[in-house]
């Protein structure tokens, strides 16, 4: 394993640099522009390199990373699934790269035709009425969700709706979105088979009741099975149903959210979809609607008229919760994951859906027969499933971090660890669709032997990662004492 | 095995009660807590001054791991909140029983109705938590 790379200002020495990348000198005319007391003293304290140097430096980082290019990955679409290239490669066809967001309708029809297509697509397989693809990601389209519930109930003069209901086993986004959106939120219990607590929501719902926020299958790993009789109580209470589509990827082209009864769903097109997301964006969020919610989905929204394609805009929907984003939303996530849907088709998309629980039940059945334990061990696995390592944390003192830091000496990254919260000593395990049966029995035998070193070598697997070009970092000094800025040596 | 002192009560989310002379209780979260938490990064207490109802989020615990709410065990008023935690929340691991949250002056009649465990039915629920 290569040794650390420094950090690049380390290799700056002063007066060096890359002289196509010198900066021109400003025009007095602009110079003039900034007040004196705005303009920098002296040159800011960038590194000062050679273009070579830069290369090397940037070149060297990337070979440290661990990524889906190069290991197996079983945070599966939550973080990262496999984005097939010929995605990237036609999204990056120069006449849709220099497009600019302001041309003219009449210049964008191809397009506006990509972005109509997608719309019909994701209504096609999420069984809604209508879909908006400008929320920028995740959160955003929770966003958008929960502002649309409010607008309807606002609509009908029914103001006291302000209750959103979350599940215990709800995504940590939900509570936070229904809170933005200026809801109070109430939590209700999961019972110990993971599914909601039927009695518990019908004390839940009320005249106050805006709506409910559920992830199916949940964050445990689990399909909800009573969602129907969810719904109705819901709805017969007056409220809605909001779907968290982040595990989307679970039921694709199998089961739509719209026949289970939601009104509203976000997708992660960055996730299911399959667009890169690492490092924190660009996502996208775009969100369905049933037929209550429809007046208000957010702009803009691709309409077509005969053989041409628009923007609809307020004129179009007067009562839009309105714009959510600058433009289209990112419109170059958008396009790959239209890509990806058309590669598939609709078979396709059902084999995502059929692989991608074929692999987490398999991966699961496995891992029970080499000795761990499932946190529901009754229940079929979704798209991804929890093991606790309670038992080998109370005997070997090895936790689920140990184990996770010692799977990357095996080549594998490690899966979610300690969440779901309601789970001790946990690890969420999602293989997706795309892994091959060699990858999943190559991981079952590293864990076995992980089991093993708990047995018979603890310290082995407490102190890992052993062969990675950073030993186990202290996160607890780090977040004590956040320090993120670079500071030149003292000089001698 | 968790250290859960006899002298003070608890609540089944992880909260310890200590009554004080003047009548007030000082409120933390027990040697349990901290432990599953792992080391603590950050700790909000809240103001003096705040009212709040047993069982209202009022105190927030982070560590690496997760953050956690501490919920008022008491309907009361806040008296203090622990102004030592905010730069050192590792002091809530070094001793989760000197390292108190909040100081809270009960409602009449709240002490008596708060649902507060024993340190030997504490004991019995950590148990059968597993």
């Amino acid at each position: 394993m290569p040794a650390r790379e420094k950090v690049i200002f380390e290799y700056s020495h002063p007066g060096r640099g890359a002289s196509d990348q010198w900066p021109a000198e400003p025009p007095a005319a602009a110079l003039a522009d900034l007040p004196a007391k705005l303009r920098r003293a002296r040159p800011p304290e960038l590194p000062e390199v050679g273009e070579l140097e830069a290369v090397r430096h940037f070149t060297r980082l990337s070979q440290l990373n661990f990524s889906i290019d190069t290991h197996f990955y079983p945070l599966g679409s939550c973080t990262m699934k496999y984005n097939p290239k010929a995605c990237n490669q036609y999204a990056m066809l120069p006449e849709l790269l220099a497009r600019h967001p302001l041309a003219p309708e009449s210049h964008g029809q191809g397009f506006l035709a990509c972005m109509y297509e997608l719309q019909e697509m994701l209504k096609e397989v999420t069984g809604m009425q209508g879909v908006a693809l400008s929320p920028m990601a995740g959160a955003h389209g929770e966003f958008a969700g929960v502002a649309m519930i409010r607008a309807y109930h606002r609509a009908r003069g029914d103001l006291k709706r302000t209750e959103i209901i979350v599940p215990e086993a709800a995504h940590g986004t939900n509570p936070a979105s229904a809170t933005m959106c200026g809801c109070v939120v109430r939590e209700i219990p999961v019972n110990a088979q993971g599914d909601v607590g039927l009695e518990a929501l019908k004390a839940a719902v009320g005249p106050n009741t805006a709506g409910i926020m559920l992830t199916n299958p949940s964050t445990l790993g689990v399909f909800e099975r009573r969602i129907e009789e969810v719904a109705r109580i819901v709805h017969e209470a007056g409220g809605l149903l909001y779907y968290d589509g982040a595990n989307l990827n679970a039921i694709l082209g199998k089961v739509r959210p719209g026949d289970m009864g939601f009104d509203v769903i976000h997708m992660n097109l960055h996730k299911t979809f399959s667009t890169p997301h690492g490092g924190g964006g660009p996502g996208a969020g775009a969100v369905g609607v049933g037929t209550r919610l429809m007046p208000f989905m957010p702009l803009p929204i691709v309409g077509k008229e005969g053989e041409r394609f628009r923007w609809l805009t307020q004129v179009d929907l007067p009562q839009s919760i309105g714009r959510l984003s600058a433009f289209m939303g990112n419109a170059g996530v958008l396009l790959r994951a239209y890509i990806y849907m058309r590669l598939l088709g609709r078979d396709g998309m059902r084999r995502v859906g059929e692989y991608a629980t074929l692999n987490a039940n398999y991966l699961l059945t496995r891992l029970k027969a080499a000795g761990f334990d499932a946190a529901y061990p009754e229940r079929r696995a979704s798209h991804e499933f929890i093991v606790t390592l309670k038992r080998q944390a109370r005997e070997h003192n090895v936790t689920a971090m140990d184990f996770a830091k010692r799977l990357l000496d095996y080549g594998f990254h490690a899966p979610t660890t300690y969440f779901p919260l309601l789970v001790p000593e946990c690890l969420l395990i999602e293989p997706t669709e795309t892994e091959s049966k060699d990858i999943l029995d190559a991981f079952v035998a590293a864990m076995s032997q992980i089991q093993k070193e708990a047995e018979q070598e603890p310290e082995r697997v407490r102190g890992a990662p052993h062969t990675m070009p950073v030993r186990r970092l202290d996160d607890v000094r780090a977040a004590r004492q956040l320090d993120l800025t670079w500071k030149p040596a003292a000089q001698p | 095995m968790s250290n859960v002192p006899a002298d003070l009560k608890y609540t089944r989310s992880h909260e310890w009660v200590k009554s004080l002379a003047d009548g007030t209780v000082e409120i933390g979260i027990t040697d349990h807590a901290q432990h599953a938490l792992g080391d603590l990064v950050f700790v909000e207490v809240p103001d003096a001054g705040r009212a709040v109802k047993a069982g209202e989020a009022c105190a927030v615990v982070e560590s690496v791991k997760a953050a956690s709410d501490v919920y008022a065990p008491i309907t009361g008023e806040i008296t203090a909140g622990n102004p030592q935690l905010a730069g050192e929340p590792e002091a809530v691991n070094a001793d989760a029983y000197s390292a108190w949250l909040m100081r809270l002056r009960p409602a009449p009649g709240a002490l008596a109705a708060a649902a507060l465990m024993s340190s030997a039915d504490y004991e019995k629920f950590l148990a059968a938590e597993g």
